[in-house]
Parts: structure tokens; C-alpha cells; sequence
């Protein structure tokens, strides 16, 4: 009780500094915070350590390389409809070097890299968007005079943390897709070490922000599974959670788009929906926060698999998904119930047993009725 | 009693286990394991024929239902003796309880093989869990108790021969209590197999829904057919191990039979009468149709028993059993199965996997009995004199 009154003094001290800073209401930062904390799974107690870490003046220098890529990244970032989230990701951080949103343009931007990644040496955060070309030396992407791979390793040597955002970035995404010409990479295998990835075409932005957000106030990144993507976001499959879910479980399907099925909401496993083989958090915290059915699957289309290696860009659109833990089990109502069935062998094997049975008794009853008494033990047909 | 008690003191009745016919009875009861091994790799729909509408087939009302009540032959021998007291029948006792013991422990485990998710199957015995004001606890907990009561009866026979006479002794000091036990168990939960028709109303066909009469019925059937299965068991095991009939302590016991099937007999038609639902039995259905097969096992028994001569005339008594046992089992697949009707559509008839795990379940039932009976002190010692 006491330390919670103590965090909330010292968050309401602490305030006025972030609301000049951030142009919010106290409201709406707390409501910012218990976001986060929700996405990332953690306890309504940890609201109040992550407004402290967020409050701090001292914001963490992001150096945010682009590589082979779309911008898309950036641009869900970006355009959350969320009122302040935009200001809050250049305020919550403090964005270094980012080519898409600095003023800065040729040398001088490079040399604002450089510069941060001095004054930051060991304590900034890297994160990667696109996938990096290796093949041919990797000179199919350069920015200043630099190939991706040269950037990529030197900005990495002296980073606290990196975390590759986006598919591209991730495993190579969609640049990636064979033939591959330019040997598209993901960050791990560029650096040979495993990184933090948040995948999706594009992520959502709750889970790099969480995640950026979790560095800050705990001091390290979150757990995550063997792609190094962060548990709390991806250890589910868009399947287990899915709001049509229960359709697919009744086995009712949309069979092509905009038939009826299409029109009542049915799953859309049949139209290639990759959910039960994708893990990622889409169905529960949704895009863009504007309320339920804004992911891909509430809209009407087959989920394509973007934060899975090996589904997304990889795997047709309205292939047939793997079912990947979901295979119905035998337990599941079918979806025609048979209402019974009887076979000729199974009257024909009932009738013969019936038939053994009362002959063998009414031989056995002869038999011991005859007046000769126990003197024949002749019945070797029934039980002994 | 003293006489009894040492002229028939049980004994191994030895001999070889391996012979074609406990061969013939293992193969039977291997083939019930692959099936039953099908049944928790793939599921009930892969084996068995039951449906949404008939939730239950045979594995329920064939194993369980009628296998318990062919297993009371125990129950029916306790009674006899310790509640009327009539010692001149405790050479039965025994033999009786082994096969009561068999019978009602694969009821138990068969119980099982029929839960669709049968890894939930404690949950009936977990406060908490369970739903106290149910038949199905009541029977469920109450099989559960005599099951294990009935191996505390019967561990005088394997306790000797485990070398653990000091706890022989122990229990013996208390088998008081647990034959007491034994005999209340099966009469609280046999009415209650009855009364689990209750609940199914109007679903069950009018020749068989006795409303507050089910477990009355039940229970009366199933202490004539405790009784029948003793004569039953008795007759093929004087035959199988050649040894003497015990034709006249049978026929001693055939007068109980009589006087109780007459007794069930005047309830069961009275009932109908009372009813009127004797006018269905009148109609020409299928269910009307082995209505009249179930009484006539039930009837034609009387005419068998009335005297004195068919009484102590082996192959009538034999004759008599097995009708009773016929009857016995029509009244309960006929209560469950076949005058069951949940809605158009839905019928059942077991599949071929489902009769075989039946047929192996009786054929391993047999089979232990054999090796029990052969192993353990079980069967009076073989006394010169036939009775």
C-alpha cells in the first residue's frame, strides 16, 4: 500500500516534466501505460514502473537503420490512430537517426549517426527494418557510400540491444522469396547471433513499443521464443484466439470470397487463412486501435502468415494451411452426425453368439437331465 | 455348521493352466485388447456404432449393466447366508464372490473404456467436482466401494497363499463389517442402475418405464439373477472340473429363486397393468416383440421350478438358470437399448468391435476364474460323497 502511494507521489511530482514534454494528460500517459503493460502480459503492478521508466528524462538513443524494405514498418508506427502515439515513440525514445523522419539529408545525416552512436557507445538501442542483400559483397544496398552489411555490423558492435522489426528484418521476408537475387538476410544471420525480432508485414506497433518499453524499465529485453521473437506477443497462434474461431470448430468454412459463408463471418481456413500454423497476437490487441474486427481476419481476409518464416511470403496465399497443434481432435463433433449405423457382419456375428449360447444351454440342460447323473461331463462347446 | 465348514474347506482345484480351452478364451481376450487399444488411440467413433442419440451401446448396457448384475451372485450367496443365516450354503460363498468379483471389476474398468474423455474419470470421486445429488455418483461411488470391498472378502484366499497370514488375521477380525458392506453396497447401487431409467422418462417405451418401481425391479432381478448365475457357475464348474453336482444345496436354493420370481413377476405385471401399459405389448413392434421374449424367460422358469422334481433334476435347474439369466439381461437391453428412443432417426446396433471387446471381457472373466480357481483356495475340497 505504502510503496503504491509512494510511486503515485513521486509519479505526480514527476509529471508536469513529462506532460510539457509529451503534450498529454496525466489520464491519458496512465492509459498509455497500462496499455503497454497489457500487451506485454505483465501485472497491473508494473503500470507504475513503467510511467517511472517512461517519466525519466533520460530517453534511450534508437538508431534505426532501413535496409531492403518498404517503409511499412515505420508507417504502422506512424499512422496508429491512436491520438499521441506518434508523439510518444519520438518522445519515448530519443530517434537518432532514423532516414525516413530526420531533416537531415546525405553527410550531415551520417554524421548524426555517428555521432550518437559516440556519445551513446554501448547504452543505444539498434533496431533494423528490411532484410540485408549479402550476395556479391552486398552491394545492392548502400546508403552513403556504405554497403547494408558494413552499416549493419558497426552499428551493432557497440548497441545495448538490437531488435530487428519487421519480417525483412526478421528472416529476409518477402525480399527473401526465391529466387532470392540478392541474397536477401535476416539481422541474426548478418550478425550471427540472435536478436530480438518483431515480425509482421507490417508489426504492430504495441509490440515493438512494448518491447522498446520493457528495455526501459526492466533494463533488458523480454523473453522470447527460439526465433527470438518476444513471448508475450508471439507465443500464441492467431488461431488459438481467433474470433471466427468457433466456426472452424463447427466446421463451418467460406468457401470463396463474398459467398454466404464469406458474408456471415465463417472461417477462412478454406480460403488459405495461414492462423493455425502463424503465431502472433493480431486477434487480440488488433490494428490501429479502431475497435473490434480491424486485423486482417476481422476484415474478411485469410490471414498470409507474416510473422512466420517459412508461411508468409513463402507459402501461396490461399494454400491450405498446416494445422499445426489444432487437428481436430477425434472428441470434436463432426459435421454431419451420423445417426447410427448397423453392419450385416455384426447382426450376422450378435445372431451367431445368440445361437451358441442357447444351443450350448439347452444341450448342456439335456445332457445333465438325463437320468444317468453327473456321470457325463461331455460338454466341451460352452465356457469350460 | 461345523460339519459344513470342514467337510468343505477350500482348496486349490490344481491342474494345468494351459489347455485349448484357456488358449480359445486368451485369443478371445487379446482380440478385445487390440479393439480396445483402437478405442484411446482414435477415439470411441473409430470402433463402436454409438451416436449422439445413443450415447451409450453395449460396452454400457451389456458390460456394465448386466455384467454387474451377473457378478451378484456374490451379493445373492451373501445375503442368504449372513442375512437369513443359512449356513448350508456357505460352500457356495466363494466361488460365488470370485465370480462377482471378476464380473463387477471389469464393469468398473469397462466404465471406462466408454467415457469419451476418460482421463476425467476421478473427477466423480473429488469433492468438489462431484455432483452429490446425482444417480450416476451414487452408483458410480458405490460400485467403486464394493469393487474394493470385494477384494478385502475375497483376500482370505490369496493372502495364505502371498504368505501373509498375520494380516489374514487381521482383516478376518473385521470381515464382519465388510460382508455387512458387501451386502449393502450392491442393494443401494443395483436399485439405483433402475432408477437411472427414471430420469430418462418419456424417452424410455412404456413396457419398460416403471417409474418408482425401476430400482425395486432391478434389484429384485438382480438378486434372481445372483441367484441363477450361482446355480449357473456351480453346474459348469462341477462339469469342467468333474466334480460332484451339488444338486441337492441347489435345489434347496431354487425354491428362493421360485418364490422371488413369482414375487417380481406379480410387480413387474402389476405394474404394467396398473399402467396400462400392458396395451403396447399387445402392438405389433419391435419392442413389444422382445417384450414378450424377456417374459417368457422370466415365466417359463416358474412352470420349471414349481416341483420338487424339476427342482432337483440337474438339467431342469440348468435350464431354469440360464432362462433367468436370458431375462435378466432382455429387462436391462431392453430397458436401455432397445425401448430407448431419443428422437427420429437415431438408432444403434453394436458394431463388430464393440461385440468383440464384450465377447473378450466375458472370455477374460472366464479365464481368470479358471486360474483362480485352480490356483487359489476357492472350491470346497472334493468330499467322496456327491450330494
Amino acid at each position: 500500500m505504502s510503496e503504491t502511494g509512494f510511486d503515485l507521489r513521486h509519479s505526480a511530482a514527476a509529471f508536469p516534466a513529462v506532460e510539457n514534454r509529451l503534450g498529454l494528460s496525466r489520464r491519458e500517459f496512465m492509459e498509455f501505460c497500462a496499455a503497454l503493460a497489457a500487451t506485454m502480459g505483465l501485472p497491473a503492478s508494473a503500470e507504475a514502473a513503467i510511467a517511472t521508466a517512461v517519466e525519466k528524462a533520460k530517453r534511450p538513443s534508437v538508431i534505426w537503420l532501413h535496409f531492403q524494405e518498404c517503409t511499412g514498418c515505420t508507417e504502422s508506427l506512424l499512422r496508429a490512430e491512436h491520438p499521441t502515439l506518434e508523439k510518444l515513440i519520438l518522445d519515448v525514445i530519443s530517434l537518432d537517426y532514423h532516414e525516413t523522419l530526420m531533416a537531415a539529408a546525405g553527410h550531415q545525416a551520417e554524421a548524426a549517426r555517428q555521432s550518437a552512436m559516440k556519445a551513446n557507445k554501448g547504452k543505444y538501442v539498434l533496431v533494423v527494418e528490411g532484410a540485408i542483400p549479402t550476395k556479391d559483397n552486398g552491394i545492392y544496398c548502400k546508403v552513403g557510400g556504405h554497403t547494408a552489411i558494413d552499416m549493419l555490423k558497426e552499428c551493432a558492435a557497440d548497441a545495448a540491444a538490437v531488435i530487428a522489426i519487421g519480417s525483412c528484418a526478421s528472416w529476409g521476408g518477402m525480399p527473401s522469396t526465391g529466387p532470392n537475387p540478392t541474397g536477401a538476410s535476416s539481422v541474426a544471420e548478418v550478425l550471427g547471433k540472435p536478436v530480438v525480432t518483431i515480425p509482421g508485414c507490417p508489426p504492430n506497433p504495441y509490440n515493438f513499443l512494448a518491447t522498446v518499453v520493457h528495455f526501459l524499465t526492466f533494463g533488458k529485453l523480454p523473453a522470447v521464443d527460439q526465433l527470438g521473437r518476444p513471448k508475450f506477443a508471439y507465443s500464441r497462434l492467431v488461431h488459438d484466439n481467433c474470433e471466427r474461431r468457433a466456426h472452424f470448430d463447427a466446421g463451418r468454412f467460406a468457401m470463396e470470397f463474398g459467398d454466404v459463408g464469406h458474408r456471415q463471418g465463417y472461417c477462412l481456413y478454406k480460403l488459405g487463412c495461414k492462423g493455425p500454423e502463424t503465431y502472433a497476437n493480431c486477434p487480440t490487441i488488433l490494428f490501429g486501435d479502431a475497435g473490434p474486427g480491424s486485423w486482417p481476419v476481422g476484415c474478411g481476409h485469410p490471414c498470409i502468415g507474416c510473422t512466420e518464416k517459412g508461411v508468409g511470403f513463402a507459402k501461396p496465399v490461399f494454400q491450405l494451411a498446416t494445422l499445426k497443434n489444432v487437428v481436430p481432435p477425434a472428441s470434436y463433433p463432426r459435421i454431419v452426425e451420423e445417426q447410427g449405423n448397423s453392419s450385416f457382419a455384426a447382426a450376422a456375428a450378435l445372431a451367431a453368439i445368440a445361437g451358441a449360447a442357447a444351443g450350448g444351454a439347452a444341450m448342456l440342460a439335456r445332457n445333465l437331465g438325463k437320468p444317468s447323473e453327473e456321470s457325463k461331463p461331455s460338454a466341451p462347446d460352452k465356457a469350460e | 455348521m461345523t460339519e459344513h465348514a470342514v467337510s468343505h474347506a477350500p482348496a486349490p482345484a490344481g491342474g494345468r493352466l494351459i489347455s485349448p480351452v484357456t488358449v480359445v478364451l486368451a485369443a478371445l481376450a487379446l482380440a478385445a485388447a487390440v479393439v480396445l487399444a483402437c478405442r484411446f488411440v482414435y477415439g470411441l467413433g473409430a470402433v463402436t456404432n454409438i451416436n449422439d442419440g445413443f450415447p451409450w451401446g453395449i460396452w454400457i448396457v451389456y458390460d456394465v449393466m448386466v455384467g454387474s448384475a451377473f457378478a451378484c451372485g456374490g451379493y445373492a450367496i451373501a445375503l442368504l447366508v449372513y442375512i437369513f443365516n443359512r449356513g448350508e450354503y456357505h460352500p457356495l460363498v466363494r466361488p460365488a464372490l470370485l465370480a462377482s468379483l471378476f464380473g463387477y471389476t471389469l464393469a468398473g474398468v469397462s466404465v471406462i473404456f466408454d467415457l469419451g474423455r476418460y482421463w476425467n474419470f476421478w473427477h466423480i470421486f473429488w469433492p468438489g467436482y462431484a455432483q452429490v445429488n446425482s444417480v450416476m455418483f451414487e452408483v458410480a461411488v458405490c460400485i467403486s466401494l464394493y469393487i474394493l470391498v470385494m477384494w478385502i472378502e475375497f483376500s482370505p484366499a490369496f493372502l495364505d497363499r502371498l504368505g501373509m497370514s498375520g494380516a489374514k488375521k487381521k482383516i478376518s477380525k473385521l470381515m464382519f463389517l465388510f460382508i455387512a458392506l458387501g451386502v449393502l453396497l450392491p442393494s443401494m447401487h443395483q436399485s439405483s442402475l433402475g432408477s437411472l431409467l427414471v430420469i430418462f422418462g418419456s424417452q424410455i417405451h412404456p413396457l419398460w418405464q416403471a417409474g418408482f418401481l425401476l430400482p425395486l425391479e432391478y434389484l429384485m432381478t438382480a438378486v434372481l439373477l445372483g441367484f441363477a448365475v450361482v446355480v449357473f457357475e456351480a453346474t459348469l464348474v462341477s462339469l469342467g472340473f468333474k466334480r460332484a453336482m451339488e444338486t441337492a444345496l441347489l435345489a434347496r436354493l431354487a425354491r428362493f429363486i421360485w418364490g422371488l420370481l413369482i414375487a417380481y413377476l406379480l410387480v413387474r405385471v402389476g405394474d404394467l397393468a396398473v399402467r396400462g401399459a400392458l396395451v403396447s405389448a399387445f402392438r405389433f413392434t419391435l419392442e413389444a416383440f422382445w417384450f414378450w421374449i424377456e417374459m417368457i424367460c422370466f415365466v417359463i422358469p416358474v412352470w420349471l421350478l414349481a416341483a420338487p422334481a424339476g427342482r432337483s433334476n440337474p438339467g431342469v435347474l440348468f435350464a431354469a438358470a440360464v432362462m433367468l439369466m436370458a431375462g435378466g439381461f432382455l429387462l436391462r437391453v431392453n430397458g436401455f437399448l432397445v425401448g430407448y428412443e431419443t428422437g427420429a432417426g437415431w438408432h444403434y446396433f453394436p458394431s463388430l468391435p464393440e461385440l468383440t471387446v464384450s465377447v473378450g471381457l466375458i472370455a477374460f472373466e472366464i479365464l481368470a476364474y479358471i486360474v483362480f480357481v485352480k490356483t487359489l483356495p476357492v472350491l470346497p475340497a472334493q468330499s467322496a460323497t456327491p450330494r
